[in-house]
């Protein structure tokens, strides 16, 4: 390799870190602004934060190109906004109001952007998993070359749904890669009360899939691991099973404190320490290629751009009461 | 005008709206190789491949969620059940994924897509496969639900469904498959959310779908022996249903029974009724009558079958209760 190339590809990975640890930092930075509207009633219903997770949505769609599908859980504000839904559009529809990226039928757990392929957030959990084998088998139908990626936690895949799925996307050889973001409690049920099989990766035994596991608190790893499986699902149209090993900082939802009684606060300190922003940051300083000065801009600049987004959201206008009977049908 | 049976009009729906447009499929258990449980998709594979027709595991809320998710990306997927009482298990993709899609995503993702398959009871089949779903399934805001009586309806309203840009539902009548009656050729849409009057009447009027339109057809021939004369509406949509039709018919001759297969608690029945005493309450000469199912689960001996079912003398023998004929 030339000194230039040698450059050029320094150039391009260091770009490529910088911009996964702005992504990062704008889901941790509005996930806190979104806990501080909840408390002050600003947010409604169910609203599952995404704090700890981070790597997971951002190393993955880091993987993708603009014209791939994404579905999620109701987990799914970090996977929105790095999709390229509007952080406003994001906080408003957390609002409720009408500019948000449901118009305010949604909320937390309901974002859609489908110009975006941004497919939702879905509520029942596990029941999205199909939907996204149908992304994929609509792909393949069309003859196109995009790939589905499907999020859902741990907890998912002792639901049927998620069998189903799996061995249909595997017989019909469907481009998607399903992403088990495994943070190791479905609410406050620790996996292995629950599950007979805890490596979530050996099911993908059961459909003859490939799979990886995969340390979802390094954004590198992820990102490594899901251009092997898109690459895969892409070129020979084989899905792909990862699981992301992570952990939530937070509780479940808002309703829930942020360790409860089904896991210890050393536990959660003891994760906390694995943080991957502040690992990738590390990683950063430690190359030489972002300074304290430089981090505390970035922070700033990405404080002020979430601030942004409540301001849109606060001043933007709930629905109209005749929204209540709108889109129910399409013409 | 042809004469083909109801399977066959339905059959010949799906071909024509497949050759019409290649975005519309069809997937479910044995519509391929099989050639569909009860042949309805007969020749298809033959004739559009296995990536149009598609044939699937048993696993009705994974192909449903197929489909709706191919739905949500355009496709305009045909899942067929291979009855209703499998599609229990799909309820979830149905009411929470199909039903509410275009309404939690504020309006921007349609969902031009068919579920259907034989509802109802067909002969002995015990309690397990032998129920009518349209009470479920009509409640749910979001769905439209067709239930066609004839063969002529069951092509018409299957085209209608297949072009909608919303989940339309349609129940096919198990025992009317290998009804025969004259299909109109080619271009032939039964719009969505319209009754239709199947015999003139001055008495009473039958309100019915489905199966029972032959039932209350029988029944109004009975009834005319007796120089009672009977209209049989069909309500052949029931959402939306055709409240006008319902109406105009009970304004007129002053007296209804409303016949279904279901079951009564709930049913499909008492949405008539509601819509009769709210808007034609001055026009009725008497309460209205039900004739439904028993209301216990399907047995299998006949002699209990055919007790349990709707049939021409109950809904006779309700005609002339709401004529105070037997007083």
């Amino acid at each position: 390799m030339t000194a230039t190339a040698r450059s050029t590809k320094d150039t391009a990975q260091s770009e490529l870190w910088r911009r996964l640890l702005r992504q990062m930092l704008l889901i941790r930075r509005f996930e806190e602004k979104a806990a501080e509207a909840y408390a002050l009633g600003k947010i409604g219903g169910f609203c599952h934060l995404y704090i700890g997770q981070e790597a997971v949505g951002v190393g993955s769609l880091a993987a993708l190109r603009d014209d791939d599908y994404v579905i999620c859980s109701y987990r799914e504000h970090g996977q929105a906004l790095i999709k390229g839904v509007a952080p406003g559009a994001v906080m408003a529809e957390l609002f409720g109001k009408s500019t948000g990226c449901s118009k305010g039928k949604g909320g937390s757990m309901h974002l859609f952007d489908a110009g975006k392929r941004f497919m939702g957030g879905h509520g029942i959990v596990g029941g999205h998993i199909p939907l996204g084998a149908g992304l994929a088998f609509a792909i393949k139908y069309r003859g196109g070359d995009q790939v589905c990626l499907c999020f859902f936690g741990e907890a998912a895949v002792n639901i049927g749904a998620f069998h189903e799925a799996l061995n249909m996307a595997s017989v019909w050889k469907l481009p998607i890669v399903f992403v088990c973001e495994n943070n190791r409690y479905g609410m406050g049920t620790a996996f292995e009360r629950v599950a007979a099989v805890t490596d979530v990766v050996e099911h993908a035994c059961s459909y003859d899939m490939a799979a990886a596991v995969v340390d979802g608190m390094n954004v590198l790893t992820v990102y490594d691991a899901t251009r092997r499986a898109v690459e895969r699902a892409r070129t020979s149209g084989h899905p792909t099973l990862l699981e992301v090993r992570t952990y939530r900082f937070m509780g479940h939802s808002m309703s829930d404190p942020l360790h409860g009684v089904y896991r210890t606060k050393d536990e959660v300190e003891e994760q906390k320490a694995r943080d991957p922003i502040t690992q990738l940051a590390g990683k950063l300083k430690d190359e030489g290629l972002l300074d304290q000065d430089a981090m505390d801009a970035l922070d700033t600049e990405i404080r002020d751009e979430v601030e942004a987004a409540v301001t849109f959201a606060d001043e933007s206008p709930d629905p109209e009461p005749d929204a209540l009977y709108h889109d129910v049908l399409a013409d | 005008m042809p004469t083909l049976t109801y399977r066959d009009a339905l059959n010949q729906a799906l071909r024509e709206e497949m050759q019409r447009d290649p975005d519309v499929f069809l997937m479910g258990e044995e519509v391929g190789v099989y050639q569909g449980a009860y042949k309805v998709s007969r020749g298809l594979l033959e004739e559009f491949g296995p990536q149009r027709v598609v044939d699937t595991p048993i696993a009705e809320l994974g192909f449903a969620g197929i489909g709706v998710g191919a739905a949500m990306a355009g496709l305009r997927p045909v899942i067929e059940f291979m009855t209703w009482n499998f599609a229990l298990l799909a309820l979830d993709q149905i009411v929470n994924s199909a039903a509410k899609m275009l309404y939690m995503s504020g309006g921007q993702i349609p969902m031009p897509i068919v579920f259907r398959g034989p509802n109802g009871a067909a002969l002995q089949l015990s309690s397990q496969h032998s129920q009518a779903w349209e009470s479920w399934i009509a409640h749910i805001p979001g769905l439209k639900v067709v239930a066609p009586a004839t063969p002529a309806d069951a092509k018409g309203l299957l085209k209608a469904a297949i072009r909608d840009n919303n989940p339309v539902i349609v129940l096919e009548g198990e025992m009317l498959y290998n009804v025969k009656g004259d299909v109109p050729d080619g271009e032939h849409v039964v719009p969505i959310g319209q009754a239709e009057v199947k015999r003139e009447g001055t008495d009473v009027t039958l309100i019915c779908h489905s199966k029972t339109v032959t039932t209350a057809l029988k029944a109004a021939d009975q009834l005319a022996a007796d120089n009672v004369s009977a209209e049989v509406l069909d309500l052949r949509s029931l959402r939306p249903m055709d409240e006008a039709a319902v109406l105009e018919s009970v304004r007129k001759t002053n007296r209804a029974v409303v016949v279904e297969e279901g079951w009564p608690h709930a049913g499909i029945g008492a949405q008539v009724v509601d819509i009769i005493q709210r808007d034609a309450f001055d026009s009725l000469d008497a309460p209205v009558q039900r004739v439904t199912q028993a209301d216990v689960p399907m047995p299998y001996n006949k002699h209990l079958e055919r007790a349990a079912k709707p049939s021409p003398e109950k809904v006779v023998a309700a005609a002339r209760r709401v004529l105070y004929l037997d007083e």
